[in-house]
């Protein structure tokens, strides 16, 4: 029986740049591991969330596949984080909004440079494509939000000690950058 | 005896004449503001100056300041609603800070972070808008646009120009150019015009330009817009 606190993580439509940024908090992650199981992410290769104290999000929704996990994590989730610029805002891969859907793929696997054998993917297990990127916000009730492209490993530090220390988080000015 | 207002309980005296941001300024007080700029007529649009007059709300920037007005400025109820505003401002364009020149010298951003604003709050509008690179020095990027009509002001008071205005309703609302085309080539605006440097956002930018002083180096990045503001009201339209 553990009375670690239980956190999941997982990157929808990110780069996974905020994962790494986490990962900056260097040995402070053995001080973390003291207190801290994760359950869901990408360090321990479990598929689904169960029960989870804190679930970290990074990016935006930008297929089925996204609003899935996404709502998965808030179901199992107590307390749900937006991290990063595309969690937030949809960020980069939002900046395809502006372009109909079906020309975005048209150019990457019809038209594109160097296409051999073009067709456009649509195996069954393929999710399906949003008409746009969205902010995670707007798909399910987000609790904290963590900006920045990435959020710097400090910042990660401060809101997870602030909140597993029972404090309400907290960014001073210098730890909020939305680049 | 000069007259005086009162703002947070500061006594602050005031010029006949001088509207309540200017008299706030003077005295060191920050009121947050994206529209007002000291050197041009106020135009009074982007409501971030709003404060409590006597128990009514108005803009800093053009209410005049009277003898005895007693005025909230810095408080939670005001700063939230600021911030509210701020979040809609980048809802309703395109403001994407990792990707644009501006970042760490835009004023919308810099206000946000000064009201600690961590979310968009509101659904994203992603608008569609376009970009006018016609220029060889300067470029418009429609989508960080946020109608502040400095541009305008600056083209028509400072430049004795009429480079810009804006035209339509609304969401309908966007920046025009004085030139048949509409692009920016044909018109009369030079890079050395103010108009072309008072952008508070990333709309209006000098090319070749935007990397000189490297992210994280920048004016917002450890100062906070009420620290510089008041520095230097005001801001040297440079970046």
């Amino acid at each position: 029986m553990t009375t670690k606190i239980r956190v999941a993580t997982t990157s929808l439509a990110g780069c996974f740049g905020c994962h790494m940024s986490f990962l900056d908090i260097d040995e402070r992650m053995l001080q973390l591991a003291e207190v801290v199981e994760f359950d869901r992410s990408p360090i321990t290769d479990i598929e689904h969330c169960t029960n989870c104290d804190i679930g970290l999000i990074e990016g935006g929704v930008c297929n089925s596949e996204n609003v899935h996990v996404l709502r998965e994590f808030r179901k199992n989730c107590k307390i749900l984080v937006a991290v990063g610029a595309c969690a937030i805002n949809g960020g980069l891969p939002a900046m395809r909004n502006f372009i109909p859907l079906e020309e975005c793929l048209n150019e990457a696997y019809i038209n594109g440079i160097g296409v051999e054998n073009a067709q456009i993917p649509s195996d069954p297990e393929l999710p399906l494509l949003l008409d746009k990127v969205r902010p995670i916000h707007e798909v399910v009730k987000i609790d904290y939000f963590l900006p920045g492209c990435p959020p710097s490993a400090d910042v990660f530090w401060k809101f997870l000690t602030d909140l597993i220390e029972g404090r309400e988080p907290s960014l001073s000015y210098e730890l909020v950058h939305y680049d | 005896m000069s007259k005086t207002i009162t703002i947070d309980g500061q006594v602050i005296p005031f010029e006949e004449g001088q509207t309540i941001m200017e008299a706030a300024t003077e005295a060191g007080v920050y009121i947050p503001h994206l529209c007002h700029h000291p050197e041009y007529t106020p135009h009074g649009s982007c409501k971030l100056c709003n404060v409590n007059v006597n128990g009514r709300t108005c803009s800093a920037c053009t209410f005049p300041a009277m003898e005895g007005q007693q005025i909230l400025n810095d408080a939670k109820d005001i700063n939230e609603e600021r911030k509210k505003i701020t979040q809609m401002l980048f809802v309703e364009g395109n403001h994407f800070c990792p990707s644009c020149e501006k970042t760490g010298n835009c004023q919308l951003q810099a206000v946000a972070y000064h009201l600690n604003m961590l979310d968009d709050h509101f659904p994203l509008f992603y608008p569609h808008r376009e970009l006018d690179a016609s220029h060889a020095e300067v470029l418009i990027d429609h989508n960080r646009c946020i109608f502040c009509t400095l541009c305008v002001r600056a083209s028509q008071q400072k430049d004795g120009k009429d480079v810009f205005a804006i035209s339509g309703r609304g969401i309908n609302k966007h920046l025009i150019i004085n030139a048949e085309s509409g692009l920016l080539k044909d018109s009369e605006l030079e890079a050395t015009d103010q108009a072309a440097h008072v952008c508070p956002t990333g709309a209006i930018l000098i090319k070749r330009t935007g990397y000189q002083v490297p992210i994280g180096e920048r004016i917002y990045d450890h100062t906070q817009i009420d620290q510089v503001s008041l520095n230097s009201e005001n801001i040297q339209h440079d970046n």
